[in-house]
Formats: structure tokens, C-alpha cells, sequence
């Protein structure tokens, strides 16, 4: 009998792959994102994945996951709970049943589904369905690793590759469900393994068997389809990720301001793919060095800065404590320096491969003595480019140490994104002292911006000397006078506080004033706005205060703030932003929503927890 | 104009700052050492004034780069390695050099400076051995000998100390000098022979710190004494020494020996002809590691190696990358890979 088909339209769907760590499930899921974004729909994604490269097969410890949201209208989140679940094992089922939405569907390979399998995932029994209590869900039993080895048994491939292609089988059943055209991810097969046809033809025929038997079970009646976003502003797009959204805005800080761009850094979880994206770009000029610790990683900067490149370091929160001292030397030498943390779960090592935002203290105030920089964050993965372009900007501009705060989840995530154009952004004017300059004085500052002229080594008639003792307020010479000290301790934070003349006024998403305004900064946004817009086209009085820059506080954030009945700061730590506030403006009752559980808010707890505070509760 | 680098004087490198080191400090002496060098480099390598970075960490050695008139960087406690690096990276044309004390550079900064050795990153590194923590007023330091009664080790050190040669030439280190303060002449002349090298030079000099540790090398400080109990290396050179030149080094087994030429059966065809420029470090390790009395203390440029440098490498790189890269600016690196239009 000829399959029924019908098709159903959604204006979103959020599909969730997991598996085991070996499973290749990033992989997956970012060929299902990348099809979905090159087809039209808004699109974003969050990786999940295991601190353990390698955990146990099979076991709970051991399950990746990456999930990806897509929709015909605005997507600001990979979603809270997903429709479709694909497992690959009992462990991953069991790890991420908690994710999908009651009644959703569940691909699963039953080929794993044997007693081995259910007793490395710690099942009591070997029967998923009822131990999990699956029967409100639609759960699709398919022997994946069995058709995948029938699908390529004459492939010539051995075994293991064969076993390995499993995940491309699955891909293919999720293309049908979702009516996904399969072009973008067969030209992805093409380029990557150009040199192995082989593999080609076999990844392809594995993705079409996949789609084939999804196509003619009983047990998939229809398929959804998801039409490409109509609201979505005209131009090119691409994807991007947060870590290199970050990485190319330093790039573009570089080239606006003429200089070489210098990165010293030490590898480090989520931080890493930033260092590793620079230094493919050895194309563009860019200088990469591995350093043999964090402390390096910054030291060699702060030399590149004082020698006339624009120097970065990225790190997250383990290597940031590192560098604290010289972070202080930095501010002291008054050089340009952008120093990226991407943040963790912590504290002390923490949850490496985990989402938070509790670093923020640390950037702030984390050294010895009075330390100012400038603080600023991210809020998607995107806007990392901004961010990171901003930061430099301002690093180079105002002569200061910048850090700029993104998250593991912004980092590993990634979106559609309107590529920009190069001439729509600023040119950077370091304060360069030139060659010969009569009478230079290394701490003589602009009446602007009070940043000191950046003499570079090399230039004849600027030769002078900096360093960490505290300077003469003109000359740069050492100075023990006491006076001296107050007027540069004084100096040093006027000029990072100048920096708020410089900076965009801060924006409200909503009305200007009201029942309650939300409060966050940083990687939260898209949640934030997710839960903000909800309740507003419910009619409610809430509007979305959203922070980018942090220290110094745009302008006009005072009068936002008086102007509505409750704040509520909501951010992934106890409270650290909340605490910000209070200390700068006390005059403000602040409420709080805080979340350490190493993920990020779901859009439905900030809904139902600003319901309750809109109700008095 | 352009030629200045052929008339400096040590006067030119001398700074207007007040030099506040202990009165008798062998710092002073490596200080004119110094001053007395570069005119000479300058000479030999075509730089000007403004071409010199004096990169140091926190010590009373580190000091040094306020009184020297170049560009310079008074940076923190251990990492002067790691800010030198920066500079060099980031302008490989600037001649850099690290003042560095035995604490700066071997205790807190001691990864760093392993690791800038490995490099083969060209700085010129002056380790300024005292033996001694002397800023912070006496403590031992790496170098202390085991049993050395300080402030911190009222019953004399329980550690082994290292032996920066022997740290060097571990970390393969391609160029490694020894002197001594108040050798004022020697000194200068291996600061040449340093800046001359093409990557990481070590100039380890043994210097008195006259209040926390006087006398450390008044064994070999001494001019009576000191022809005895040191041998100056010069490269292609017999390894002789002795206020007679009679004494010289021969390789008896696996080890040095010292003879005396004339007695025992050994003649000046027997002693050891200095080979700096040899790749294998072994002699170069044992003529480090030399100590008395059993040997003399070897002073002058015990290794001297050609090898590619960190900084020579890391710009190769990006030239041959650049050479036919596809993505020439940022406008082509956003619009390379996969990308699609929204109509
Ligand atoms: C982070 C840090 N730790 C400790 C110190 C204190 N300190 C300054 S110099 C020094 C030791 C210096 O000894 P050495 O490097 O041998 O230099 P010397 O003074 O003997 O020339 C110490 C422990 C410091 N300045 N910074
Ligand atoms: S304490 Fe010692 S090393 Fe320091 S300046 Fe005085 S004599 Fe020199
Ligand atoms: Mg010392």
C-alpha cells in the first residue's frame, strides 16, 4: 500500500542529536544546521558535550548532544525542550529524555538497544519505553546500525567506517521528517573528503537510504515542513560561531587600525577554538603564539603591545585568575590590550565544558591594587564580532586593557549571520607618537580621552622606559612621592570612566517605563528576549534591559532604572551583576533570577518566574 | 644621520636616571660593561640607538633598564622572558635584551625562560647570578649552594641548587657565555659576541652582591688567584690556563681533566682546542658544569650554535602563507566558505 504522506507547516521545530562522544553528533548537528540555514530558516544552535573526550562507550558520562533550533520566524534561542530527539544509545535516550517535549518524537537506533547497551547506560530493566515512561512520546525503534551496514556492504568500506557512517543515516531520516533538501550536505561530503570518493559516494548513498526508509515507514505519516524566514533583512549570510565571530572581530580591529594583529594564548576549554582560529589566518598577517602558560600568553602580549602590535589573549576564567598580575601591568604601562574570557563553570577548574557567567567579579576587580579596565560582553554569537571589534577599539583609542566576556554557550554556538561590510565600521586612530616628536613625555595624556601617546621602539628621539612601579605623572620615571600616587591612582580610573562619553547609550527592548524591567548582560540575551516578547504579546508590562558594556556603565542607566516598579536582574551566577548595580546605584531595589547549574536559562522558567513577580508574588 | 650607529659612546647609552644600586654592587660594573658594549654592537650591527629594548622583571638586576638611554621595560617578577618574546614577535628588527636575576629568572620565571631557550627566540639574555635574593633583602635562591645559611635558611638550604649552564644547554640552548663582574673587559666583549648571535643568547654573569652575599666569587675574583681557578674559552682556542699557561684541560674517559702541560706524559698536543661552533653539547655541558676546585670555572662563550630562530620562523611563516593566499582582507574572510543570500 501506497504510504499516506501529509504535510505539516511549523514556524519552528528544535531538534536535539545525541549520542555517544565517538557517535559524532557535533558533526550531525551542525550539517542539519548548516542545510537549514543555507535553506532559508533562522537558525541556532547549542552543543552539549562531555568534558571526557573519551568516556566509557555507552555511558551516561559519555553522551554528546547538539541541539538546533530552526524556524521560519526569529530564532534567539536553540529552544528549551526539542521536538525531535534523535539517541543513538540507551545512555543517550536516558541522558536526554529530559529534553524533549512531552509527546515529542524519538528516533532511536534499536540495533543498541540490547543488554549491553541498557546496562553500560544503567537502566534497571530492558525496557526503555516503560523504565523512562515513554509512552506519551512518539518513539521510532530503527535499526540503524543494521540498514547502515546493509546499505553499504558492497561499498568496499571495512567495518568500522561502515559503523561509523551510522550518523549520516540518521541525518537522513531527519531530512525527510523535516523536508530538508539534502544538496548542501552532499556538497559539504564533496569538499571535505575530495581526495576519497569512496567515502563521498558511500556518506551519500547512506544519507539517501537514510531518507529512503524514513520515507517508507508506517511509523512516520507525515512530514513537517518549515518555509525559509520571510523576516529575516536581505543580503549574504554565512554561520558563524561565537569563538570565531570573536577571533575575526579582533582580526577587523587590526585592519582598521593599520597595525598587525599579535595573539598569545594557552589553550584552554571553551576558549581554545579562538587561538586555533587565528592561527589559520597567517593569510591576513596575524601572529599566534601557543605560550607555555596563560601568564605568558599575556606577558608576550603586553611585549607586542609596548612593540606596536595590536595584542590579544584569550583565555577562560582558570587562565584569567593567571593572569591577574599582569593584567596590573598592563594598566600600569597603560598599553592597548584585549583580553578575552571566554567563561566556565567554576569555580577552580569547574565544569569546563559548561556555560556560566559568574567571571564577571573577577574581571572587574580581580587584581591587586586600584586596577581599572574596561569590562564589556557579548551577547550571541554573532554579536561577538562587535564585541570583540569594540574591545579593540577601545583598547587601542584609550590606551587601556579591555576584557571582553563571552560564554561557553555563545562561544559553541552558532547562527545565520547578515555578513557585514567593512566600510560600515569605524576606523581605529591609536594616539601613535610620531617619529622625532619634540619634548615627548611617555605619560603626557589627550585632554579627550586622557590616553598617553603609544611610542613604539624602533621610532628615532621617543626612546623612554615603562614598567610596573608607579609612574611620574608626566615623564614615566619612577615616582615614590605620595601626591603623585593619589593623582595617577585618580588618573588612571578617569580614563577608563572617560570611556562612557564614547559608548552608545544603552538601550531598552519595550517600553520606557512599566511594571517591571528585566536586567541582564552577556550571553543571556536571546533567552532574556525570548521570555521578554512572550509576555509582552501577552499584554504584560515587562521591557528587556540588556548590558553590553559594563564597566564604565553606559550613561543613561540611572534614569532607566528609576523608571519602573521592579528590576529583576536575571544572569548564570549568584548575582555578581545584581551586586554591580546596587554599588552604583543604591537608590534601586534589585531582584534577583540567578542559575549555576552549567546551563543556560530556558525561556520558560524566566516566563513563569516573571509571571510571579508581575503578580506580586 | 643614518650612520649614527657608527659614533656612539658608552656616554650615549647612559640614562639621566640616578643609578641606586648598593655602593660596590657588582651591578655597576656590569653596567659600564654594557654601556661599553653597545657602541661597539651598534658598530658591527648597523643599529641606532633607537633600534635597543632593555626587557627586565623585578629584582635589583632588573632595575638596569632605567639607566640605560634605549627603549626599555621594567616588567614583573619572572616573566621578562615572556615580554621579551612579545617585542620580538612583534618587531623582529629591534635588537632585545633581557636583564634578568638569578630568582627573576630561574624561580618564578624559570618556565618561561626554558622555554624562550627552546624557542631559540633572538633576545639577549644577561643573568645576573648573586647567588641571592637581593631586593628582597637575603633569602637563598636557585643558585644558593646546598647548606647556605640565609635569612630563610637559618641552618643552611636543604636543596640542590641548579646550574644555569647546564639549564641551558637542557633546554637546548644554542648560545651560552659565563663572566664575571668585575671583569669589565671580558664582560664586554662576550655582550658582543651575544648580540652578534642570531637567537636566544644566555650571558650568565657571576655577580657579588656586596650585602646579602659578599665574597661568593671572591675565589675567583681575587687577581691573584684568578688566572689559577678560571679558564677564559675562546673558540678554535686550547683550552689552557694558569698564571703560567700551564695548566689545560685534556678528555680523560668520558670526563675533563686537568693537567699540566709538561708532566705526566702530556704535552700541548694533548689539550682540548675550544670547538664552540660543535652542535653536540656534550663538551659545552661539562666545561659548564665545571666547578672548583676539582676544575677551573670556564668563563667566555662556552656555546655558540647556528639554528633557526622562533622569530625568523614565525615571520617566514606568514610571508609564505601571504604569498598566494586567496583571502587578501577581513571583507574576504567574511565571505569566504558557505554563504547564501536572503532575497
Ligand atoms: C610576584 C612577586 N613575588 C615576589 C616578589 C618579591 N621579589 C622581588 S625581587 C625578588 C627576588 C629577586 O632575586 P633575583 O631575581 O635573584 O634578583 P636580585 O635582586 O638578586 O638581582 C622577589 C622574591 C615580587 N616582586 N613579585
Ligand atoms: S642588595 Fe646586593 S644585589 Fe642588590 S643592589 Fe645591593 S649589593 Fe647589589
Ligand atoms: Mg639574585
Amino acid at each position: 500500500m501506497e504510504k499516506q504522506t501529509g504535510v505539516q507547516e511549523l514556524d519552528e521545530v528544535a531538534v536535539r542529536f545525541s549520542g555517544d562522544s565517538g557517535d559524532g553528533m557535533q558533526l550531525t548537528g551542525t550539517l542539519f544546521a548548516d542545510a537549514s540555514a543555507l535553506f532559508g530558516n533562522d537558525v541556532s544552535t547549542f552543543p552539549d558535550y562531555p568534558a571526557e573526550i573519551r568516556a566509557p562507550q555507552g555511558t551516561i558520562g559519555g553522551v554528546s548532544g547538539f541541539q538546533v533550533h530552526i524556524g521560519s520566524k526569529k530564532v534567539n534561542t536553540p529552544g528549551d525542550y526539542c521536538d525531535v530527539l534523535v539517541a543513538m544509545n540507551p545512555a543517550a535516550l536516558k541522558a536526554n529524555i529530559k529534553w524533549v517535549k512531552k509527546g515529542g518524537m524519538v528516533i532511536a537506533d534499536a540495533d543498541q538497544f540490547n543488554e549491553k547497551g541498557y546496562q553500560r547506560a544503567g537502566y534497571k530493566t530492558l525496557d526503555a519505553v516503560t523504565e523512562l515512561n515513554l509512552q506519551d512520546y512518539k518513539v521510532i525503534m530503527a535499526p540503524i546500525t543494521t540498514l547502515t551496514k546493509e546499505s553499504l556492504k558492497d561499498s568496499g568500506l571495512d567495518n568500522k567506517s561502515i559503523v561509523r557512517s551510522k550518523n549520516m543515516f540518521a541525518l537522513g531520516m531527519v531530512y525527510y521528517i523535516f523536508d530538508r533538501p539534502m544538496n548542501f550536505t552532499e556538497t559539504y561530503f564533496e569538499t571535505k573528503f575530495k581526495k576519497k570518493p569512496e567515502i563521498i559516494e558511500a556518506n551519500k548513498k547512506v544519507l539517501q537510504d537514510g531518507y529512503n526508509y524514513a520515507a517508507n515507514i508506517q511509523a512516520i505519516p507525515n512530514t513537517y515542513s518549515i518555509k525559509p524566514s520571510k523576516i529575516l533583512p536581505k543580503g549574504k549570510y554565512r554561520t558563524v560561531s561565537g569563538n570565531t565571530a570573536t577571533a575575526w572581530g579582533l582580526i577587523a580591529a587590526a585592519e582598521k587600525a593599520g597595525l598587525p594583529l599579535f595573539c598569545g594564548s594557552y589553550p584552554i576549554t571553551p576558549a581554545t577554538d579562538i587561538l586555533a582560529e587565528l592561527s589559520k589566518r597567517k593569510d591576513l598577517g596575524v601572529k599566534t603564539l601557543q605560550a607555555e602558560d596563560e601568564i605568558a600568553g599575556i606577558c608576550t602580549a603586553i611585549g607586542a603591545s609596548f612593540a606596536g602590535n595590536f595584542a590579544v589573549t584569550s583565555t577562560s576564567g582558570p587562565g584569567l585568575s593567571l593572569k591577574s598580575e599582569a593584567l596590573g601591568l598592563a594598566v600600569m604601562t597603560e598599553l592597548p590590550l584585549v583580553v578575552v574570557d571566554v567563561q566556565r563553570g567554576g569555580p577552580s577548574t569547574g565544569l569546563p565544558t559548561k556555560t556560566e557567567q559568574a567571571d564577571l567579579m573577577q574581571a572587574l576587580w580581580g587584581r591587586n591594587g586600584e586596577a581599572p579596565v574596561v569590562v564589556i560582553s557579548a551577547t550571541s554569537p554573532s554579536n561577538c564580532f562587535d564585541a570583540a571589534f569594540n574591545a579593540g577599539k577601545i583598547a587601542m583609542e584609550h590606551m587601556t586593557p579591555v576584557i571582553l566576556l563571552t560564554d561557553g554557550f555563545i562561544a559553541n554556538g552558532s547562527e545565520p549571520w547578515l555578513i557585514p561590510n567593512m566600510k560600515e565600521y569605524p576606523k581605529i586612530n591609536p594616539p601613535l607618537v610620531e617619529e622625532g616628536t619634540q619634548g615627548y613625555m611617555p605619560y603626557a595624556r589627550d585632554d579627550k580621552r586622557l590616553a598617553r601617546g603609544w611610542a613604539l621602539p624602533g621610532k628615532k628621539g621617543l626612546t623612554h622606559r615603562v614598567g610596573g612601579l608607579e609612574k611620574d605623572f608626566l615623564k614615566g620615571s619612577l615616582s615614590h612621592d605620595p601626591i603623585n600616587h593619589q593623582r595617577m591612582v585618580d588618573i588612571r580610573a578617569a580614563k577608563v570612566e572617560r570611556v562612557r562619553e564614547f559608548i552608545p547609550e544603552q538601550k531598552v527592548i519595550g517600553d520606557s517605563e512599566g511594571d517591571l524591567l528585566v536586567i541582564g548582560w552577556g550571553g543571556t540575551y536571546g533567552h532574556l528576549l525570548d521570555a521578554v516578547t512572550d509576555l509582552r504579546e501577552k499584554g504584560k508590562s515587562v521591557s528587556l534591559c540588556h548590558f553590553s558594556y559594563i564597566n564604565p556603565l553606559p550613561k543613561n542607566t540611572r534614569d532607566i532604572l528609576s523608571r519602573y516598579k521592579k528590576l529583576v536582574v536575571c544572569e548564570l551566577n549568584m548575582g555578581q551583576f545584581a551586586n554591580y548595580l546596587r554599588m552604583n546605584f543604591q537608590e534601586f531595589n534589585y531582584l534577583q533570577f540567578n542559575k549555576v547549574q552549567g546551563l543556560p536559562f530556558t525561556v520558560v522558567e524566566l516566563v513563569e518566574k516573571f509571571n510571579q513577580l508581575l503578580e506580586g508574588k | 644621520m643614518e650612520e649614527q650607529y657608527l659614533n656612539y659612546t658608552p656616554q650615549d647609552f647612559k640614562s639621566d636616571q640616578e643609578v641606586r644600586w648598593c655602593p660596590g654592587c657588582g651591578d655597576h660594573a656590569i653596567l659600564s660593561a654594557v654601556q661599553k658594549a653597545l657602541p661597539e654592537v651598534s658598530k658591527e650591527l648597523k643599529y641606532n640607538i633607537e633600534r635597543y629594548v632593555f626587557v627586565s622583571g623585578i629584582g635589583c638586576s632588573s632595575r638596569f633598564p632605567y639607566y640605560v638611554n634605549t627603549y626599555g621595560f621594567h616588567g614583573i617578577h619572572g616573566r621578562a622572558s615572556a615580554i621579551a618574546t612579545g617585542v620580538k614577535v612583534a618587531n623582529p628588527t629591534l635588537s632585545v635584551w633581557q636583564i634578568t636575576g638569578d630568582g627573576d629568572a630561574l624561580a618564578i620565571g624559570g618556565n618561561h625562560f626554558i622555554h624562550a631557550i627552546r624557542r631559540n627566540i633572538d633576545v639577549n639574555i644577561l643573568l645576573f647570578n648573586n647567588q641571592i635574593y637581593g631586593l628582597t633583602k637575603g633569602q637563598y635562591s636557585p643558585t644558593s649552594p646546598l647548606g647556605k645559611i640565609t635569612k630563610t635558611s637559618p641552618f643552611g638550604t636543604v636543596e640542590h641548587p641548579f646550574r644555569p649552564g647546564e639549564l641551558v644547554i637542557g633546554a637546548q640552548g644554542k648560545f651560552f657565555a659565563r663572566t664575571l663582574d668585575v671583569d669589565v673587559k671580558l664582560t664586554s666583549e662576550i655582550m658582543v659576541e651575544a648580540a652578534k648571535h642570531d637567537g636566544t643568547s644566555v650571558v650568565e654573569i657571576l655577580q657579588n652582591c656586596v650585602i646579602f652575599n659578599d665574597g661568593a666569587y671572591d675565589f675567583i675574583s681575587s687577581k691573584e688567584t684568578r688566572d689559577d681557578r678560571v679558564i677564559v674559552l675562546h673558540h678554535g682556542e686550547k683550552m689552557v690556563f694558569g698564571k703560567n699557561r700551564d695548566k689545560g684541560l685534556v678528555l680523560s674517559g668520558l670526563s675533563l681533566k686537568v693537567v699540566t702541560i709538561g708532566q705526566g706524559g702530556f704535552t700541548m698536543d694533548d689539550i682540548l682546542v675550544h670547538d664552540a661552533y660543535n652542535p653536540n653539547p656534550g663538551v659545552h655541558m661539562m666545561l659548564a658544569n665545571m666547578e672548583f676546585p676539582e676544575y677551573p670555572i670556564a668563563l667566555g662563550v662556552i656555546r655558540n650554535v647556528k639554528d633557526s630562530t622562533y622569530d625568523d620562523n614565525v615571520r617566514d611563516q606568514v610571508l609564505e602563507v601571504m604569498k598566494d593566499a586567496k583571502i587578501k582582507c577581513v571583507d574576504d574572510l567574511l565571505n569566504s566558505g558557505e554563504t547564501w543570500e536572503v532575497k
